[in-house]
C-alpha cells in the first residue's frame, strides 16, 4: 500500500514540476475526451496547442492569443492576492462585466466629443472603478455582516449578466442602430477606442496593462509589506493577527485590487476587441481566470504563462471547432480537467508518497 | 392585477423543489465537514442526463434515477480529489462546477425529446379535493413529496441514528472522530455521493418537470442558491424548507409580475432571486458551521 507522509516544507522541485505534469496529464485526458468524441486525438491536440502559435496561419492567430491572454492575466493577477490570503472572490466575471458597462457608459455620455486626452483616461478609470465598487459589495458585507463572500460575489455575477442585457436594449442602446440591441461601436469613437498599438499585432493598451500588473504584483509580493501580510495571512491567520495584520482591511484591499483589475479587463475589452455592450458580452474570462490563477500557482510569472496557455485553448479550440467540428463545450471540459489535474498533482508538492514496508503494515 | 394566490402558492412548491433537493444533499455533505461548491455543476449534469434518459426510455422516473447516478458519479471525482489527494475543497468544487457546465453542454448537444413526457400528478383521494389546501399542497408530482420526505429522513438520520451521530462527529472534529476509530474518509465519501445524487435529481426535476426542456445553462445559479440556503438554514434540515420556499416564492412572484406586464422591465425582475439571496445572507445571522467544515483530513498517525 501507499502511504502519504507530509513534507516538512513544500518540495521545491514539485512546485515547478507539478503544473507541468498537470498540463501533460490534462493533454492525455483531453486526448481521451477527443477520441470519445470521434476526433483524431493527436490531430486535435496539434490544432489546439500547436497551430495557433506555429501553424500555417499562425500570423493571424497569434494576435488573438495575445488579446485573449491579456484579460485572463489581468483578472488572475487580481485574484491571486485574495486567494493567497483565503479570500475567495469568485465573482470576477461580474466585476468584469460591470467594468465594461461603467466604462462604456462614461465614454458614450461624451459621444461624439473629440477629446481623447480627457475621455480615454476617464473611460478606463471608470471601468476600474465600476469593477472595484462591484467587488466592494461582497467585501463590505463580509466585513460588517460576516456574509460569505463566495456566495455574494457569485450571485452578483448573475445580476451583472442581467444588467448588461438590460443595458444593451435599454439605456446604452445605439440610438442610430435601428432598434437593434447593442451599444454604439466604441472602436469607431476615436476618443474612447482602444485599438492595437501596432495595427494587427493584437497588442492594445490592455495587454500593456496586463504586463504591468504582472510586474507590480511581483514587486508587491516579494518586496513589499503588503505581499508579506497576504502570504502570512494565508499560511497562518493567527500569526498574521499577532503581527498586526488587520483582517478586515486585508479583505477590503484584496477585494478592491481584484475588482479593479477585473473592471480594467472589462473596459479594455469593450473599447477594444469586442467594441460593444451586448448581451453576448460575458465571456467567461472571470471564471477561466480562476484556473489561470491556480495553474500559475498564484505567482505573477506563473500566471503570465498560464494565461497564455489558456488563451491558447480558446483560440485553438475555435480552430478545432472550425476544422474538425470539435464542440466548443469540449474546451470548457478540458479547462475543468486542467484544474482537476493541477489540484490533484499538487499532492506531490506537500506530501511524499512512500511504499509501506511489509513489516510496518498493520 | 389578478394573480391567483392559490395557483401562486401551488407553483411555489414546484419552483422550490429543485433548490430544496440540492440543498438537502449539500447539508449532509457540510455536516460531514466537507464544502462542495460543485452543486451547480452536478445539478446541470443531472439535468441533461435525466432529460436524455427520461426521453430515451419514455419514462421520467428512469430519468430521475439516471440523473441521481450521474450526479453521484460526478461527485465521486470531487470525493477522490478532496479525500484521497487532499486538494483544496473550494478550488476543487469550483472546478467541478466549471467541468460540469462544460460536460453538460457537451452531452446536451442536439439532445431532443418529445415535449409530451408528463410526470403524473399524485392525485390522492379526498385530500386532493379539499378546496384551496388540496390545490396548494396535494396536487403535485411525486418528487415534490420525495423532497419533503428526504428532509424528514435527513433530520431523523442526523439526530436519531447512530450513523448520523458519527457523521456529525466527523464533521465537528475529524481528528477526534479518527482517534475514536471512526472511518472519517469513508463517511465523507458516502456523504459526498449522497449530495451528488440529490443534486443530480434536483437538476433532472428542472429539465423534466419545471421547465420541462433541455436548454444550455438551464440551472442558472440554482445550485449556488441551494448553497446559500444551507447557510441560511444554519445546517438544520427543517429550516431548509423555509429557505427553499422563500426563494421559490420570490421566483414565482417575479415570473408572475413579468407576465402581468408591470412597469418594471422584466430584466430587473429576473434579478430578484439573486438579490433576495444576498439580502437573506445579510439579514439572517447564520448559526455555527460544523467545526471541520472545509478542512482537509490526513490521518497522520
Amino acid at each position: 500500500m501507499f502511504k502519504l507522509e507530509k513534507r516538512p516544507q513544500p518540495s521545491k522541485v514539485w512546485t515547478f514540476g507539478a503544473p507541468i505534469l498537470a498540463v501533460v496529464l490534462t493533454i492525455i485526458l483531453g486526448m481521451g475526451l477527443f477520441a470519445i468524441l470521434g476526433k483524431d486525438p493527436i490531430l486535435a491536440t496539434k490544432v489546439i496547442f500547436w497551430d495557433p502559435l506555429f501553424g500555417e496561419f499562425a500570423d493571424l492567430d497569434r494576435p488573438d492569443v495575445i488579446k485573449k491572454a491579456a484579460p485572463l492575466i489581468l483578472i488572475a493577477i487580481g485574484l491571486s492576492f485574495g486567494f493567497r490570503a483565503g479570500i475567495w472572490n469568485i465573482g470576477a466575471e461580474g466585476q468584469y462585466i460591470i467594468g465594461a458597462i461603467t466604462g462604456a457608459a462614461l465614454a458614450l455620455s461624451f459621444y461624439p466629443m473629440e477629446a481623447r486626452w480627457l475621455i480615454f483616461p476617464l473611460t478606463i478609470l471608470f471601468g476600474a472603478l465600476g469593477g472595484l465598487v462591484w467587488a466592494m459589495i461582497p467585501a463590505l458585507l463580509r466585513v460588517y455582516f460576516k456574509t460569505n463572500e463566495i456566495l455574494v460575489s457569485l450571485m452578483l455575477v448573475y445580476v451583472a449578466e442581467v444588467l448588461i442585457k438590460a443595458m444593451a436594449i435599454g439605456a446604452l442602446r445605439d440610438p442610430d442602430g435601428f432598434g437593434m440591441p447593442g451599444s454604439r461601436d466604441l472602436r469607431r469613437f476615436a476618443s474612447a477606442a482602444n485599438p492595437d498599438l501596432i495595427t494587427g499585432s493584437g497588442i492594445h493598451l490592455g495587454v500593456v496593462a496586463a504586463l504591468l500588473s504582472v510586474v507590480a504584483a511581483y514587486i508587491a509580493l516579494t518586496r513589499h509589506q503588503f505581499g508579506f501580510d497576504v502570504r502570512l495571512a494565508g499560511q497562518s491567520p493567527r500569526a498574521a493577527a499577532f503581527s498586526g495584520v488587520n483582517p478586515s482591511r486585508l479583505i477590503l484591499v484584496c477585494m478592491a485590487i481584484s475588482g479593479a483589475l477585473a473592471g480594467l479587463a472589462g473596459v479594455f475589452e469593450v473599447t477594444g476587441p469586442s467594441g460593444k455592450i451586448l448581451g453576448s458580452f460575458p465571456t467567461y474570462y472571470g471564471f477561466t481566470a480562476i484556473i489561470v490563477a491556480f495553474l500559475g500557482r498564484l505567482h505573477p510569472v506563473g500566471i503570465l504563462l498560464a494565461g497564455i496557455l489558456l488563451a491558447l485553448t480558446y483560440i485553438g479550440g475555435n480552430l478545432a471547432e472550425q476544422s474538425l467540428g470539435l464542440p466548443a463545450a469540449a474546451i470548457k471540459c478540458f479547462q475543468g480537467l486542467l484544474l482537476f489535474s493541477l489540484l490533484g498533482v499538487d499532492l506531490l508538492t506537500n506530501y511524499r508518497i512512500k511504499l509501506r514496508s511489509k513489516g510496518k503494515a498493520q | 392585477m389578478d394573480i391567483n394566490p392559490i395557483l401562486l402558492l401551488a407553483a411555489l412548491m414546484v419552483a422550490s423543489t429543485p433548490i430544496l433537493l440540492a440543498a438537502i444533499g449539500e447539508l449532509v455533505v457540510e455536516r460531514a465537514g466537507v464544502l462542495n461548491l460543485g452543486v451547480e455543476g452536478m445539478m446541470i449534469t443531472g439535468a441533461v442526463c435525466g432529460y436524455i434518459v427520461g426521453h430515451g426510455t419514455e419514462n421520467p422516473y428512469f430519468g430521475f434515477v439516471g440523473a441521481a447516478f450521474a450526479g453521484a458519479a460526478l461527485s465521486f471525482v470531487f470525493a477522490a480529489l478532496t479525500q484521497f489527494l487532499l486538494t483544496n475543497q473550494v478550488a476543487t468544487g469550483l472546478g467541478l462546477t466549471m467541468f460540469g457546465l462544460g460536460l453538460a453542454s457537451l452531452i446536451g448537444q442536439g439532445a431532443t425529446g418529445s415535449s409530451d413526457l408528463i410526470v403524473g400528478k399524485l392525485n390522492l383521494p379526498i385530500i386532493s379535493d379539499i378546496p384551496v389546501i388540496g390545490r396548494i399542497l396535494f396536487q403535485h408530482d411525486p418528487i415534490v413529496y420525495v423532497s419533503l420526505l428526504l428532509v424528514a429522513g435527513t433530520w431523523w438520520f442526523l439526530s436519531k441514528s447512530r450513523a448520523g451521530l458519527i457523521l456529525r462527529a466527523v464533521g465537528e472534529n475529524h481528528d477526534a472522530a479518527h482517534a475514536l476509530g471512526y472511518n472519517v474518509r469513508l463517511m465523507r465519501v458516502l456523504a459526498i455521493l449522497f449530495g451528488g445524487a440529490c443534486a443530480g435529481l434536483a437538476g433532472s426535476y428542472i429539465s423534466l418537470v419545471r421547465v420541462p426542456q433541455w436548454i444550455d445553462g438551464i440551472t442558472s445559479g440554482a445550485g449556488w442558491i441551494a448553497l446559500a440556503i444551507v447557510v441560511f438554514a444554519s445546517w438544520n434540515p427543517w429550516r431548509l424548507i423555509a429557505g427553499a420556499y422563500l426563494f421559490g416564492g420570490v421566483t414565482v412572484l417575479q415570473l408572475n409580475l413579468q407576465a402581468e406586464g408591470l412597469k418594471i422591465p422584466t430584466e430587473y425582475l429576473s434579478m430578484a432571486p439573486y438579490l433576495a439571496t444576498i439580502l437573506v445572507l445579510v439579514v439572517i445571522r447564520a448559526g455555527r458551521a460544523p467545526g471541520s467544515l472545509g478542512k482537509s483530513f490526513h490521518p497522520s498517525s
